[in-house]
C-alpha cells in the first residue's frame, strides 16, 4: 500500500498494511454517541439573526452545489441548472454565485461548456453511482469519462458492502487508484453514512478517506435515507479538523440530501464553525449537496431585505 | 362533594393538521362579555402565521386538486360532526358572545346550516360561474373558476362562530386553502371548530387556525408573497388602509365586506367568487 502524500510517522505506518491499517482504525476513539447527538442539537438551538443572517445566508449560498441526479434529466436541465448557478436570483445581482453544479457524466460537458470562465466548478458523480457496485475497470473507466468531459470535481461512492465486512485494505485501493484517475481534478468521498449505522463507523471511514487522499468527505448519495444529520456531521468535521492537527493539511466536508431549509443550512454552519474552526467557512473547504435548499435560501434572503415574507412564485422551478 | 379536579384545556393553534402551541411561548387571557376569566389561549405571532402559510401552500395543490363532488362530501361530514358537538358549541358561543342559551342556540344551528349551504355549492360554482363561450371560428372557448390559492381570513371580531363560518367556508368550498386569525376576544369557538375539522375528512393545512392579536399578525400576512388573497372582514379600522396598502404590493385579492356583516342573513356568492380567477381555455372542435 502507498500512502498518497508524505504523511507523520504514526499514520504512515497505518496505511502499511491491510492489518496495521484496520488496527489503526480500530484503534480510533469510539464516539459518544449520546454526547455527540446532544451537543450537535444544544449547538443548533443558536439564534442566528439580521445582519449575522444575511451574512450566513450569502456563505451557505457560495457554498451549494447545486445538485441535480435523477433518471429523467436531460440536458435542458442541466443547462437552466448551470444558469441558475450562474445568477441564481436574477433580479438580485449581488446574491453570490454556488461553488459547483454537480451532475451524472453524461451530463458534465453540457453544464462544464455553460460554465466556461465563470469560477464555478462542474463536479460529476462516478463510481458507479449511487451504489457503488461495479469492477474497478469500470468505476475507473466512469471517473476518467468525468474527468474528460469537463469535471473540476469527482465525487466518488464507497463500496460499503467491503467497508461493512472489514476489507478495509480494498476500500483504500479504490480510493488511492479513483484518486489517480482524477488527476488534477478533486476527489469527494462519499461514505453514505446512512449505511454505515454507527458513529464508530463514520469515524473509521472517514480517517480511511482521509487517509487516501480524498480532498472532501461527503455524507450521503442522497438515494439512502437516512441522508445528512448533524451529528454525523459534527463526527466527521471532528475527523478533518484532527487531520488538520496532526498533518497541517486542510480537507473538506460536504453534508448532503435531506437538508432543504435555511434553518438547517445555518445549524450547520454553527457546527462548522464551533468543531472543527472558522478557516472551514470556506466554500473550499465545506459544501452543501442540495438541490431545493438554494430556493429556500434565496427566499428568505428576500425576507431580510424586503422586510416581508416571500414565496416560491419569486424563485426559480427546477 | 366530589374531590375530583376538572382537567382544564389548554387552547392551542391549528397549523398544519396539529395542534401547536404558540412559537412565541405567550398566552392570552380570555374572557366573557362580562370580564369573568374563561381560559388561556395561544397568542400566535408573524411566525405562527409564516409557518402557517407553508402548510396552507402544501395543502393547495391536494385541496384544489380533489374532484369538487368530493370537497362536498368532506364538507358536509365537517356538518356532521359540528353537529354532533352541538352542545359544546352552544354553550361557547353563550358564555363568548354574553347571549341567552336560546340565541346561542339558533345561532349554531344557523352556522351549521351555513356550513352545509356552502358544501353544496362545491360541485356547482363551474355550472354557475363558468361559460362557453360564443367564438366565430371551429373551436370551443370554455371559461371555469379555479381557485386562487393560500387566502388570508381576518375573522369578524364579533361573532365568533356563525360570523367565523361564514368566512372559512366559502374559502375553503371553492378549493383554496386557508390562514385564519380568529377573533381577538372570542377566540375559543374558533378553536372548537378546528377539532372539528381535525377529527373530519379535511386534509391538515387546508384550514390553518390562529388565535391572538388581530392588528399584530394581519401585517404580515396582508405583505406576505405567498399568499394569494386577503378578507378584511375582522380587521380593525384603524389598520384596514395600511393592510390594503401592503397586499396591493403583492398583488393580492382583498375582500373589503365591513364588520356590521349580517351573517344571520342567508349570503349570496359574493364570497364565493371573491376566491376565484377565471381560466379560458380553447379547444379544437372534434369532428
Amino acid at each position: 500500500m502507498a500512502a498518497p502524500t508524505t504523511l507523520p510517522s504514526a499514520l504512515a505506518d497505518a496505511t502499511r498494511d491491510e492489518s496495521s491499517l484496520r488496527r489503526f482504525l480500530h484503534g480510533l476513539p469510539g464516539v459518544d454517541q449520546v454526547g455527540v447527538e446532544q451537543r450537535a442539537a444544544g449547538l443548533g438551538t443558536r439564534s442566528i439573526k439580521k445582519a449575522a443572517k444575511l451574512h450566513a445566508i450569502d456563505l451557505a449560498i457560495s457554498m451549494v452545489d447545486l445538485t441535480t441526479l435523477e433518471g429523467a434529466d436531460t440536458h435542458g436541465k442541466v443547462r437552466s441548472l448551470a444558469a441558475k448557478a450562474r445568477r441564481p436570483d436574477p433580479e438580485r445581482p449581488d446574491v453570490p454565485q454556488v461553488a459547483a453544479v454537480c451532475v451524472y457524466p453524461d451530463m458534465v460537458k453540457t453544464a462544464a461548456d455553460d460554465l466556461v470562465g465563470t469560477g464555478i466548478n462542474v463536479a460529476s458523480v462516478a463510481t458507479a453511482f449511487p451504489s457503488g457496485r461495479s469492477t474497478m475497470d469500470i468505476k475507473l473507466a466512469d471517473t476518467r469519462f468525468a474527468v474528460e468531459q469537463g469535471a473540476s470535481e469527482v465525487d466518488m461512492v464507497i463500496d460499503r458492502g467491503a467497508f461493512l465486512s472489514g476489507r478495509y485494505g480494498q476500500v483504500f485501493e479504490e480510493i488511492v487508484e479513483i484518486k489517480q484517475a482524477c488527476g488534477d481534478a478533486h476527489l469527494k468521498v462519499i461514505l453514505e453514512t446512512g449505511e454505515l449505522v454507527t458513529y464508530d463507523n463514520v469515524r473509521r471511514a472517514s480517517w480511511l478517506a482521509l487517509l487516501a487522499g480524498g480532498d472532501f468527505i461527503k455524507t450521503s448519495t442522497g438515494k439512502v435515507q437516512p441522508a445528512a444529520t448533524l451529528p454525523v456531521t459534527h463526527v466527521m468535521l471532528q475527523a478533518v479538523k484532527d487531520w488538520k492537527n496532526q498533518t497541517g493539511e486542510l480537507r473538506g466536508v460536504k453534508p448532503a440530501g435531506g437538508i432543504r431549509t435555511t434553518k438547517d443550512a445555518i445549524k450547520y454552519l454553527v457546527a462548522v464553525h464551533e468543531v472543527a474552526g472558522p478557516e472551514w467557512l470556506d466554500p473550499n473547504l465545506f459544501r452543501f449537496g442540495a438541490s431545493t435548499l438554494l430556493n429556500d435560501l434565496l427566499m428568505q434572503r428576500r425576507t431580510q431585505l424586503d422586510g416581508h415574507y416571500s414565496g416560491p412564485d419569486y424563485v426559480t422551478v427546477d | 362533594m366530589s374531590d375530583r379536579l376538572t382537567v382544564a384545556k389548554t387552547y392551542k393553534l391549528y397549523i398544519g393538521g396539529k395542534f401547536p402551541r404558540s412559537e412565541s411561548g405567550r398566552s392570552y387571557p380570555v374572557s366573557d362579555t362580562k370580564g369573568t376569566f374563561l381560559a388561556n389561549a395561544a397568542q400566535g405571532s408573524r411566525k405562527d402565521a409564516r409557518d402557517a402559510v407553508s402548510a396552507a401552500r402544501k395543502a393547495f395543490a391536494g385541496w384544489s386538486g380533489t374532484t369538487a363532488y368530493n370537497r362536498g362530501q368532506v364538507l358536509y361530514r365537517v356538518a356532521e360532526v359540528l353537529e354532533g358537538r352541538r352542545e359544546q358549541f352552544i354553550s361557547e358561543v353563550a358564555t363568548s358572545e354574553g347571549v341567552a342559551v336560546k340565541k346561542a342556540q339558533s345561532l349554531v344551528d344557523t352556522a351549521i346550516d351555513r356550513w352545509v349551504w356552502y358544501a353544496g355549492w362545491t360541485d356547482k360554482i363551474a355550472a354557475v360561474l363558468g361559460s362557453s363561450n360564443p367564438v366565430a371560428g371551429p373551436y370551443f372557448s370554455f371559461s371555469t373558476p379555479e381557485p386562487t390559492g393560500v387566502v388570508a381570513v381576518l375573522a369578524p371580531q364579533q361573532s365568533s362562530l356563525l360570523g367565523l363560518v361564514s368566512v372559512i367556508a366559502p374559502v375553503v368550498a371553492s378549493g383554496n386553502t386557508c390562514v385564519v386569525i380568529t377573533s381577538q376576544d372570542r377566540p375559543l369557538p374558533a378553536i372548537t371548530l378546528s377539532e372539528v375539522l381535525a377529527t373530519s375528512d379535511v386534509p391538515g393545512g387546508v384550514v390553518n387556525i390562529i388565535t391572538g392579536r388581530t392588528a399584530e399578525i394581519a401585517p404580515w400576512l396582508a405583505s406576505h408573497g405567498d399568499v394569494n388573497a386577503l378578507d378584511l372582514t375582522g380587521a380593525p379600522e384603524s389598520i384596514r388602509a395600511d393592510l390594503e396598502r401592503s397586499a396591493a404590493g403583492t398583488v393580492k385579492r382583498v375582500l373589503r365586506n365591513k364588520q356590521n356583516e349580517d351573517f344571520a342573513a342567508t349570503p349570496d356568492m359574493s364570497r364565493l367568487r371573491a376566491y376565484l380567477e377565471t381560466k379560458t381555455v380553447w379547444h379544437p372542435m372534434g369532428v
